[in-house]
């Protein structure tokens, strides 16, 4: 394709990306570098319906004269990757050196935010992502398999777990597994267990939150194996019956192998979600539990009064560069096949 | 087709996979169908703490409305609250997000396709790193410029901000379709002498409905359940469907009105129902038109 | 005759007309537009705003959100700012002062809120930053049946009478976890450790300064006592806010509970709940702590401020709008809504436990610019104490040493 076809085609998409993906991503980049200036305080006296104290307050002429000079703030380098709340290099180092085990070394450093939710980000990435794509599949050959007249209403009721509003959905479920709930109790009685209880156990919450996710997202990964299903060439497909293949080789020597790329995709996508879970987290009131990289950023930006953007910016990086780190493999393999099939 | 026919016995594998198919669509729809006999409740029942029984049998719901069943919550969302207004924003954002998304997705999903450069490799290796980006943090930056150039809370800031990040995926996914298309149908309507696009416009539009409908679903389920960019971005009478159901929940201080939630979450799913009962026929036939002529 | 008859009884009319509508709202043709979250009492003080003036403005919008304070920041940064007024609490206040956003209210008052009380202004070195209209904290709701049945005499008016009841309830075998309160991972769960220790006198940073002071007695008392209430209270625990522990009570699953008085209204009605609850729940103060007088609660408003990168016009028009809502005849027709500020409030019996707080001399949430910071801190490291893994001493380290770094951050320490 020649570069100038190309570039028109590509246009409107590029601009869009660059425009609110790729410059945000540079100036949050650039904010990550940064702390705050240093704050002028000033003792005053604050009144309310309830009474009179002493209190401190900024003092706003100084800081606007700050904010003036240099909006971004004082350049603090690489100082915000590696304090407590993300990398805490310092405390890391502190931690090897006066532990006498392994096992007390690990302990503190599950201490710290950062690495408490990296642990269970990447568990739930690495349990998650293979379920949803195995199950997904053996539900698309599931369905694919059907009479006719049942394939509509079994997609649609597939699709059920992702159209549901996640807000509300995790909502509706974390009170049927609440031990009051439908679900809670009658896992209660299957246990014959009373006290069995999924929101206060940290393990049984890392399993339920797991449940939920690939419950989640295992309708995306059906619905594209279905459609590339349906685009499987029928004639080597008869081919390989007349040649005696029985359906399990059939499945492995026609079926993968062409959905191939599809199989890639969805572990991609799934791969980059998974990592970046966060709202069955607040749905499911975990936090008690389970944190993950991105209800850091949330946590940083929202839910504090004082929305640290240098901090949610530097885990925001650090989200970016795990993603990149988990996908190599799958790269590697795409450029390989770009190269293959491209050239 | 009498090969085919033949391997429509009964067997074990297929027995299994039904069962399993079974179990997976009890497990699918479970809850949904919980929340719509709930729907009908109030409050004290389907989120009892005494029992959860009540939640079948409506005894609070007896008690406080005299009767099983109430329309209580759909009351209060649709015409107390107007969630109806919501609807409209939510339909408007939809169309026009899926078609934009559709329209710039497929343009550059064929190009990168088709490019055969190198350069179009580290486009969609950009395009993932960019989907990598949590979006709190985005949209936190946007707050920023969208008030200070005055068009934040509007429909088409969010269309737009939701297309752009919409993308990466966009174009990845099509341009996985668009390679499984032979290059052979274009090359040659090329030698016929047409330019690339009408290329693209008669030869490549015909065939790449498989893929255009399963990125246009996708498309749709994210303007549909998206929640950080819309909360974020819109207010009042312009929110869409899932900032408004948000709004009914309440907070710490304020007990809200989880029912009309819970209504308004079953209202705007089963029509969807009928939407994918009519559009079935022409995603089975769409996918399997794409098989045949590929 | 009969014309002068007609003249002055058209004159009296009109006088009775427009003294009716004799609502000051200042100058005319100008843009209010007010962000507020979507509680009951903001929308009827937003509502009679809007009714009283809305007339007189060329623009008048309200827009109720909840979160407000994700946007309002953004929000008012421009000039001019999205909004011309931002209802806030104690917290949302600070964090609009730390960006300069808010304007003072000195000039405004004096001439259109002749009719406001004193305490209901809020000021900062003698400048008024907000004008309040309600409150709000937590207090101790009890169900009398089951403390008489435990042989509890009375209603528990410290902590430590608190934790001996549930004793008392868990031994005759009525109930297993008789407590409830917001022990939800997050800003709950930090709000329960301000309650307990600010009632023993804590104050959270050194004088003057953002220094952390918790790593002492009163933290290490103040941890003791969040864990002796969780182990009376439900396993989730951890889980729970408002909506699950109000549940769990109009369940008739908890016998002692600390919440928010907000809620009371819709605890005492025929809503969601037997009548054995309802009829036996008992409002009352905050429970003291270690003898000392002072109820472990936080007492909260909620008020009006208005944006500082505005024209004078909108500033004068919205504070004229807003204050015109804030009379005896606005309170009479929401009276129920919220325990209100105003003259003309009656309140009733969900008020009692906010009244009697806030009369017992609760502190006020505290209006220091980084105190958001430590409640942020507290609400994310304490949980792994009250889950058993670590001991008290070493919680306070991990909130101090969180809170250090997020200062550190924001510019409040080096």
């Amino acid at each position: 394709m020649k570069h100038s076809t190309f570039f028109w085609f590509i246009l409107p998409s590029l601009t869009l990306m660059i425009l609110f993906i790729a410059l945000p991503i540079v100036s949050v980049v650039i904010q990550s570098l940064h702390v705050e200036h240093e704050q002028v305080l000033v003792i005053s006296k604050s009144c309310d319906p309830f009474g009179c104290k002493e209190t401190t307050s900024l003092d706003q002429e100084a800081m606007e004269k700050l904010r003036e000079d240099n909006p971004l703030g004082r350049f603090n380098g690489l100082g915000t990757y590696t304090n407590r709340s993300h990398f805490a290099v310092e405390e890391v180092s502190k931690a090897w050196h006066v532990s006498t085990s392994f096992r007390e070394f690990w302990e503190k450093v599950l201490n710290l935010p950062f690495y408490k939710a990296l642990t269970f980000t990447i568990t739930y990435t690495i349990v998650v992502t293979p379920f949803v794509l195995f199950l997904g599949f053996a539900v698309a050959v599931g369905v694919n398999n059907l009479p006719k007249i049942l394939k509509g209403p079994t997609i649609f009721v597939s699709l059920l777990p992702m159209i549901v509003t996640p807000l509300v959905g995790s909502l509706i479920l974390f009170w049927m597994v609440d031990g009051d709930g439908i679900i809670g109790a009658t896992l209660q009685r299957i246990f014959n267990d009373n006290s069995l209880s999924l929101k206060a156990s940290a393990s049984l919450t890392w399993i339920m939150l797991m449940v939920y996710g690939i419950w989640h997202f295992l309708p995306f990964s059906f619905i594209v194996f279905y459609a590339g299903l349906q685009t499987v060439p029928q004639e080597i497909l008869e081919a390989a019956m007349i040649d005696g293949a029985n359906k399990w080789q059939r499945m492995r020597n026609v079926v993968v192998p062409h959905l191939m790329p599809l199989v890639i995709f969805v572990m991609l996508i799934l791969l980059m979600d998974n990592f970046r879970v966060f709202e069955p987290i607040v749905g499911f009131s975990a936090d008690a539990h389970a944190t993950s990289l991105s209800w850091i950023i949330f946590n940083d930006l929202q839910e504090s009064a004082y929305p640290l953007y240098g901090s949610a910016g530097a885990t925001s990086m650090m989200t970016i560069i795990g993603v990149i780190i988990l996908l190599t493999p799958v790269l590697i393999r795409t450029w390989r096949e770009f190269h293959q099939k491209g050239n | 087709m009498t090969i085919l026919k033949a391997q429509s016995r009964i067997t074990f594998l297929s027995i299994f996979s039904f069962s399993m198919v079974a179990t997976w669509l009890f497990i699918a729809a479970f809850p949904f169908v919980w929340t719509l006999w709930g729907s009908f409740k109030v409050q004290a029942d389907f989120f009892s703490k005494a029992d959860w029984t009540y939640a079948i049998y409506g005894v609070h719901t007896t008690l406080e409305t005299g009767k099983a069943f109430t329309g209580g919550g759909y009351y209060g969302a649709w015409i107390q609250e107007g969630f109806y207004n919501a609807v409209m924003n939510s339909s408007i954002v939809i169309f026009f997000t899926v078609v934009i998304s559709l329209t710039f997705g497929t343009l550059g999903g064929y190009a990168l396709a088709r490019s055969g450069y190198r350069y179009a490799f580290w486009i969609l290796m950009a395009a993932l790193v960019f989907r990598a980006m949590p979006h709190i943090t985005l949209v936190s930056g946007y707050l920023f410029p969208f008030f200070e150039w005055n068009i934040w809370g509007i429909l088409p800031t969010t269309i737009i901000v939701l297309v752009a990040i919409n993308q990466p995926f966009t174009l990845w996914i099509l341009h996985s379709f668009f390679l499984n298309i032979p290059r052979e149908m274009d090359e040659s309507a090329m030698v016929d002498g047409c330019t690339r696009f009408q290329a693209f416009r008669h030869v490549i539009i015909p065939v790449m409905w498989p893929g255009v409908i399963t990125t246009g679903l996708f498309s749709f389920l994210l303007a549909y359940n998206d929640f950080a960019v819309t909360t974020m971005l819109l207010s009042g009478e312009n929110e869409t469907m899932v900032p408004a159901i948000a709004s009914f929940m309440g907070n710490v201080q304020q007990e809200g009105n989880v029912m009309f939630a819970v209504a308004a979450v079953v209202s705007t799913t089963a029509p969807l129902f009928l939407l994918v009962l009519f559009f079935q026929r022409q995603i089975v036939s769409g996918l399997t038109a794409g098989a045949v002529k590929g | 005759m009969f014309f002068k008859k007609l003249i002055v009884f058209g004159a009296m009319t009109t006088l009775v007309v427009s003294s009716v509508n004799a609502a000051n709202c200042g100058p005319s043709g100008k843009s209010v537009r007010i962000l507020g979250s979507d509680f009951p009492a903001i929308h009827a003080v937003a509502g009679t705003a809007k009714d009283n003036c809305a007339g007189n403005a060329n623009v008048f919008t309200v827009s109720h959100k909840d979160d407000t304070r994700k946007i309002m920041n953004a929000a008012l940064t421009p000039n001019p700012a999205e909004y011309t007024s931002v209802i806030v609490a104690n917290s949302t206040l600070t964090q609009l002062m730390n960006d300069g956003l808010v304007r003072p209210l000195n000039e405004l008052v004096k001439k259109y809120g002749s009719h406001l009380k004193p305490h209901q202004m809020i000021t900062i070195d003698g400048d008024v930053m907000a004008v309040a209209f309600m409150a709000n904290s937590q207090h101790l709701f009890t169900r009398k049946d089951i403390l008489s049945a435990a042989g509890v005499q009375g209603t528990p008016a410290s902590i430590e009478e608190v934790l001996d009841a549930a004793k008392k309830i868990r031994a005759a075998g009525i109930m297993e976890y008789p407590i409830v309160t917001n022990l939800k991972v997050g800003w709950n769960v930090g709000e329960v450790f301000n309650l307990f220790f600010m009632a023993q006198g804590g104050q959270h940073f050194k004088s003057g300064s953002a220094e952390p002071n918790i790593i002492n007695q009163t933290g290490i008392k103040t941890l003791e006592i969040m864990k002796g209430i969780a182990s009376y209270a439900h396993p989730d625990h951890l889980t729970q806010a408002s909506n699950e522990t109000q549940g769990l009570w109009e369940a008739g699953k908890a016998a002692i509970g600390i919440m928010w008085g907000s809620r009371g209204g819709v605890i005492l009605d025929d809503e969601g709940s037997t009548a054995k609850v309802t009829s036996n729940t008992v409002l009352s103060g905050a429970p003291t702590v270690g003898g000392g007088s002072t109820p472990a609660a936080t007492l909260w408003w909620d008020g009006i401020t208005i944006a500082k990168n505005i024209p004078d016009d909108d500033a004068e028009a919205t504070f004229a709008a807003l204050v015109s809502a804030m009379t005896p005849s606005m309170v009479a027709k929401h009276n129920d809504k919220a325990v209100w500020l105003i003259d003309g409030f009656k309140p009733g019996p969900a008020a009692a436990g906010v009244s009697a707080t806030a009369a017992g001399g609760a502190p006020s949430y505290p209006m220091i610019p980084y105190i958001g910071l430590m409640h942020n801190a507290l609400g994310a490291e304490l949980v792994d104490y009250l889950k058993g893994a670590e001991s008290a001493q070493q919680a306070l380290k991990d909130v101090e040493a969180a809170y250090v770094t997020a200062a550190k951050q924001a510019g409040y320490l080096n």
